[in-house]
């Protein structure tokens, strides 16, 4: 039982983060039909960002926001500069591409940052509570990520269904022809639709690394287990990342605690085998498979 | 026209491909076994030595999740090589050290390995470092006939099958003598505890394993293991915590020493901790348990305060050691700048066994005689360790013996005497043989 | 007036009259006369590279024609090469009760074969970013099997094997070509480079087949390959599967070069390197997939010593190769989608036409 119990709040605490991780892909995908690879080492070198301002000892905080703002730069930089040419082209390429970046950043982090495992600081401290015999694997740094990505969605719920920009960006992920004819700078709302994709992102980096050991390769897992949630909610769905993020974290983390930990990779791929042949569209999907 | 280029690509290619192999080729087209350039070769031509140098290799994970602690073992040795250097050398020879990093994966053990054995063309490997590691090219050595001397790793496999494995030497106590001695020390002084085992998901896992359960076989209440590199412990403890284990036997690296403690925090589980002497630097583990806290959990060596572990040579926690001394001489003079460690002591200390076998080995030293010096006297060599090596024909095992001993501030409460026993059900004993209280020679260097 | 164009020796004995399978003996001959010469000039350590280039070469030739011509991109062939090497591993363990190498590399080419089958079914039915999303996690995930079986397969250690000795047969001919003993080094090379040659040969014919023209029809367009008649599923599975056994043989002939088989050694990073070693080469290009390889194992030392000259340390200049190709990649799919051989051959004909 209380196995059970850890099991199910670690698993739920994962898969809020793999929602978020999930959400960012889905923002990229919406916006301009690229799954981006990428983002997972692109949130891991913000978290050095954050981990360099630290050293250098600057306020927890302070080392946040610039981490979660160079995610921002980061991800307009990229899209402007790297994806803007094969957008809307070969899907081979353009995949073959977010994997260059993948690689590239990659190694930039093991370059510039060294390739030595670091702790990163988690706030809020890190004991559960004790419930009269029981124990509850809820830390203070736990909730803080529950209540983070709960709130940036919220945001970005507000940003994309209460204001002006937000309906500009969705008409131009609908439909970029007519949005351009009606006069929408399509080019620089895809630019935005990244940057806060890679912020998003960012978050995820450093909720899973606070508490934990960060070295560049610490977020290439994610990559998988977002891309499974997003597939399993729906790549066209923001509430199905989520939904998708918090399943697949639960299942994750069961199969961890009661079988293995070395079969969790394994899982997510049985996972992801099912919903592609079972429902290929997500859980939340909207658009029908073309048939010839 | 038309033929030009339909016959001429596929003969480029053919070209192109001849090209890049034949490239390959340049530099390092001189077969293995001449010595390094420069000074003439001595009469008989020994690998990686000359009249003037004698250049020995290491693999360490100088990056990776064993890097913590790990990484500074080779500052230790090459300081101490220097010492040596410093002061001419050993039969006039000046002691070259090439270190590698694997980053704690076999694969790389063996490509960084076979570069250290067949491109650097080294005399010996010394101190590689590993258990899973090692493991990947310790055959590859032994059928090279490079002598592959005082492994840093307890496991049983440097040691216990000289036919096998003639040219492979270990140095710290084995696992499995670890084991048996927390083990033994646990059934007497803690008869009614609850005991988990967390250990490594190899032979460094089950050697501990074996050595401890030949004491405590029915105190064991749930095992469990992780795999290095795999930084999420917490179904482990889970486990451990469901089945109420109390007391906690952990033969795991540094870092999940760190990780280990922290998740106990956060499943407000609060066993004993039993962690095996690699594992167990209260300086190390606090600096990771402190940032990881934001400060909560203070560094300085009481992150670890309350828990046992065993010793078996001096460490920083004892300045009046004459060897503590001797190091501390060493490192000012040829350290990095940064703090002595206990790691780097370690490397330290197996340093100055080298230079022992190599002042042992004489002026004609060669790659069986090394061997051979180390199976004859190896057992009487006087050193930093507590008690003496084991080595003789038949056991290539180093330290037999170690010290139960309990942290706090960093610094470890001594339990017990020193304890010395073999593999198997060799009996456990208390040490009289004097290793414990030999003091350095004057110049701390061996033989002078 | 009917034109005749005048039949000159030159034509009649021109390279492209011959059939395929003549074309591709004559260059496999070539490639093995050549391997003899660099293998036996080249010292202990360069010996051991060759090695690692042949299986690297291996995998690739697999890959690109899976991508290239197949138009399936698979980022999982590193587990594939991980099934191959446990296999090989497995059947090795012991010097004294090992079958014969050409059975055991047989046997590993034959399993992946097999897993081949079972992955590729489900992959046929997948496009674009969700075959990648699939291979990746099967390459992140079968690392994790090795170790979940540890007592079987040898956890995080993984599984030492010992190279069988040469047969006397092939000690007595490899004297009498090269006048020099046959070492143990030597020999992995050439079984390596011969096991290249020989799937090089398979798959240069298969893509000159009908085989290869179905492959490609698919690839560019599948409607009007499925109304021709061809069965989409069928030809798609078949190129995985070939690409797999490829991948299989690799990674036996990696156990083989490294002697040891530990899930560290089919990280992400590998499936990537290959990746990166076709894109650069050239996408469906066998020649491409060779100096892809070739890149991948000596580009590294080159990268990092001129790292280490600019004044970086040691770890931080291991980590510029592959910084190295991972621009490389981007440019490429860039500037030259069509990879190095690609490229030069499309600015080749571009100069045999007048306009």
């Amino acid at each position: 039982m209380q196995q059970l119990l850890t099991t199910t709040l670690t698993g739920l605490t994962l898969g809020m983060v793999y929602a978020a991780f999930a959400l960012a892909l889905v923002m990229i995908w919406r916006s301009t039909r690229i799954v981006n690879f990428a983002q997972a080492p692109m949130a891991m070198i913000t978290t050095y960002v954050a981990l360099t301002l630290i050293d250098a000892g600057q306020p927890f905080w302070l080392a946040f926001a610039a981490a979660l703002a160079s995610g921002l730069v980061l991800g307009a930089v990229v899209e402007r500069v790297v994806i803007r040419p094969v957008e809307g082209g070969s899907e081979v390429n353009a995949v073959i591409l977010t994997l260059g970046l993948f690689i590239v950043i990659h190694a930039l982090a093991a370059v510039i940052f060294g390739a030595r495992f670091r702790s990163f600081p988690a706030p809020f401290g890190l004991s559960g509570f004790r419930a009269g015999e029981v124990s509850i694997a809820l830390t203070g740094f736990g909730i803080f990520t529950i209540v983070s990505v709960l709130v940036v969605m919220g945001l970005l719920v507000l940003l994309f269904r209460r204001t002006d920009l937000g309906l500009t960006m969705r008409a131009a992920a609908f439909n970029q022809e007519v949005a351009r004819l009606l006069g929408v700078r399509v080019g620089r709302l895809l630019t935005l639709g990244w940057a806060l994709a890679a912020l998003v992102g960012s978050l995820a980096g450093l909720l899973i690394a606070g508490g934990s050991l960060v070295h560049p390769g610490y977020m290439d897992s994610v990559v998988v287990y977002g891309f499974v949630a997003a597939v399993l909610g729906g790549l066209d769905s923001p509430a199905g990342a989520v939904v998708g993020g918090l399943v697949l974290g639960l299942v994750l983390s069961l199969v961890s605690g009661l079988v293995s930990a070395a079969l969790v990779p394994l899982a997510a791929l049985v996972v992801l085998m099912v919903v592609l042949l079972v429902r290929p569209g997500g859980l939340f999907s909207t658009v029908t498979e073309r048939k010839v | 026209m038309n033929t030009w280029s339909t016959r001429t690509v596929p003969g480029l290619a053919a070209l192109v491909t001849a090209g890049l192999l034949l490239s390959a080729c340049g530099a390092g087209g001189r077969p293995a076994g001449e010595s390094s350039s420069g000074a003439p070769a001595a009469a008989e031509d020994v690998v990686g030595v000359t009249d003037t140098t004698i250049k020995v290799g290491a693999h360490y994970p100088l990056t990776g999740v064993a890097a913590p602690g790990y990484s500074e073992i080779p500052d230790g040795v090459k300081a101490y090589f220097d010492f040596v250097n410093a002061a001419g050398g050993i039969h006039g020879r000046q002691i070259e050290y090439i270190v590698r990093d694997d980053g704690y994966n076999p694969t790389n053990t063996s490509s960084v390995v076979n570069e250290l054995v067949l491109k650097d063309e080294v005399f010996a490997i010394v101190g590689g470092l590993g258990t899973p590691t090692h493991s990947a090219v310790v055959d590859f050595l032994n059928d090279e006939g490079v002598p592959d001397l005082f492994v840093s790793s307890g496991s049983l496999g440097w040691g216990d099958r000289p036919a096998e494995r003639p040219m492979t030497f270990g140095w710290q106590p084995d696992y499995e003598i670890e084991g048996k001695i927390i083990g033994q020390w646990i059934k007497e002084n803690k008869p009614d505890a609850r005991v988990g085992l967390f250990l490594q998901d190899d032979d460094l896992g089950v050697d501990g394993e074996k050595g401890v359960r030949r004491f405590l076989g029915d105190q064991i209440v749930e095992t469990v293991r992780y795999t290095s590199g795999n930084t999420d412990v917490a179904p482990q403890l889970a486990k451990l915590q469901a089945a109420k284990a109390d007391l906690i036997i952990g033969f795991n690296t540094p870092s999940y020493t760190a990780l280990t403690q922290l998740v106990s925090m956060k499943l407000s589980y609060q066993p004993a901790w039993f962690y095996s002497s690699i594992g167990s630097d209260a300086n190390l583990v606090g600096a990771l348990l402190e940032r990881f806290s934001e400060g909560a959990v203070k560094a300085g060596g009481k992150a670890l305060d309350g828990v046992y572990t065993t010793e078996y040579i001096p460490g920083v926690d004892s300045p009046d050691n004459e060897w503590t001394k001797l190091w501390q001489k060493v490192w000012a003079a040829n350290g990095n700048g940064k703090d002595l460690t206990n790691y780097r002591i370690y490397g330290m200390s197996h340093a100055y066994a080298f230079v022992q076998a190599l002042q042992a080995a004489g002026q004609d030293v060669t790659r069986e005689n090394i061997v051979t010096v180390l199976e004859e006297k190896g057992a009487t060599f006087d050193g930093p360790q507590l008690a003496p090596f084991r080595y003789s024909k038949d056991n290539h095992l180093g330290i037999g013996g170690l010290q139960v001993t309990q942290l706090k501030g960093g610094a470890g409460t001594e339990l017990t005497k020193v304890l010395v026993t073999d593999l198997g059900d060799t009996p456990i004993t208390e040490d009289t043989s004097g290793a414990a209280q030999d003091a350095p020679p004057a110049s701390g260097i061996p033989g002078n | 007036m009917a034109t005749t164009v005048p039949v000159s020796m030159r034509d009649r004995l021109s390279w492209r009259r011959l059939p395929p399978l003549a074309r591709h003996l004559l260059v496999a001959l070539v490639g093995l006369a050549l391997i003899v010469v660099v293998i036996e000039t080249a010292g202990s350590f360069r010996q051991g590279q060759i090695s690692s280039m042949a299986y690297l070469a291996i995998a690739a030739g697999g890959l690109t024609v899976l991508t290239g011509q197949s138009g399936q991109l698979s980022l999982g062939h590193g587990a594939l090469m991980a099934v191959g090497a446990y296999t090989t591993a497995l059947l090795l363990q012991s010097r004294a009760g090992a079958p014969p190498l050409v059975v055991v590399l047989a046997i590993a080419t034959v399993v992946t074969l097999v897993v081949g089958v079972a992955v590729g079914i489900p992959a046929a039915r997948l496009h674009g970013p969700y075959i990648a999303g699939a291979t990746l996690s099967l390459a992140v995930a079968v690392p994790g099997v090795a170790l979940y079986f540890s007592e079987q397969l040898g956890g995080e250690q993984g599984l030492t094997l010992r190279v069988p000795e040469a047969p006397v047969w092939l000690l007595d001919t490899m004297f009498f070509i090269t006048g020099q003993e046959l070492t143990g080094r030597k020999y992995v090379a050439y079984v390596a480079w011969f096991c290249l040659v020989l799937t090089y040969l398979l798959l240069a014919n298969l893509g000159a087949s009908r085989v290869g023209r179905r492959w490609r029809a698919v690839r560019d367009d599948e409607v009007a390959a499925a109304i021709a008649g061809i069965n989409l599923g069928r030809a798609r599975v078949l190129a995985f599967v070939v690409s797999a056994a490829a991948a299989g043989l690799a990674g036996a002939v990696m156990a083989l070069v490294v002697r040891v088989s530990a899930p560290s050694g089919f990280t992400l990073t590998l499936s990537l390197g290959l990746l990166s070693a076709i894109v650069l080469g050239g996408l469906g290009s066998l020649l491409g997939a060779l100096i892809g390889a070739a890149i991948l194992t000596f580009l590294p030392q080159v990268v990092t010593s001129i790292g280490q000259d600019a004044g970086l340390s040691d770890l931080q200049a291991a980590e510029l190769a592959p910084l190295v190709y991972g621009l490389t990649v981007i440019l490429v799919i860039l500037l030259a989608p069509a990879g190095l051989v690609g490229t030069i051959r499309s600015g080749l004909a571009h100069r045999r036409r007048p306009t």
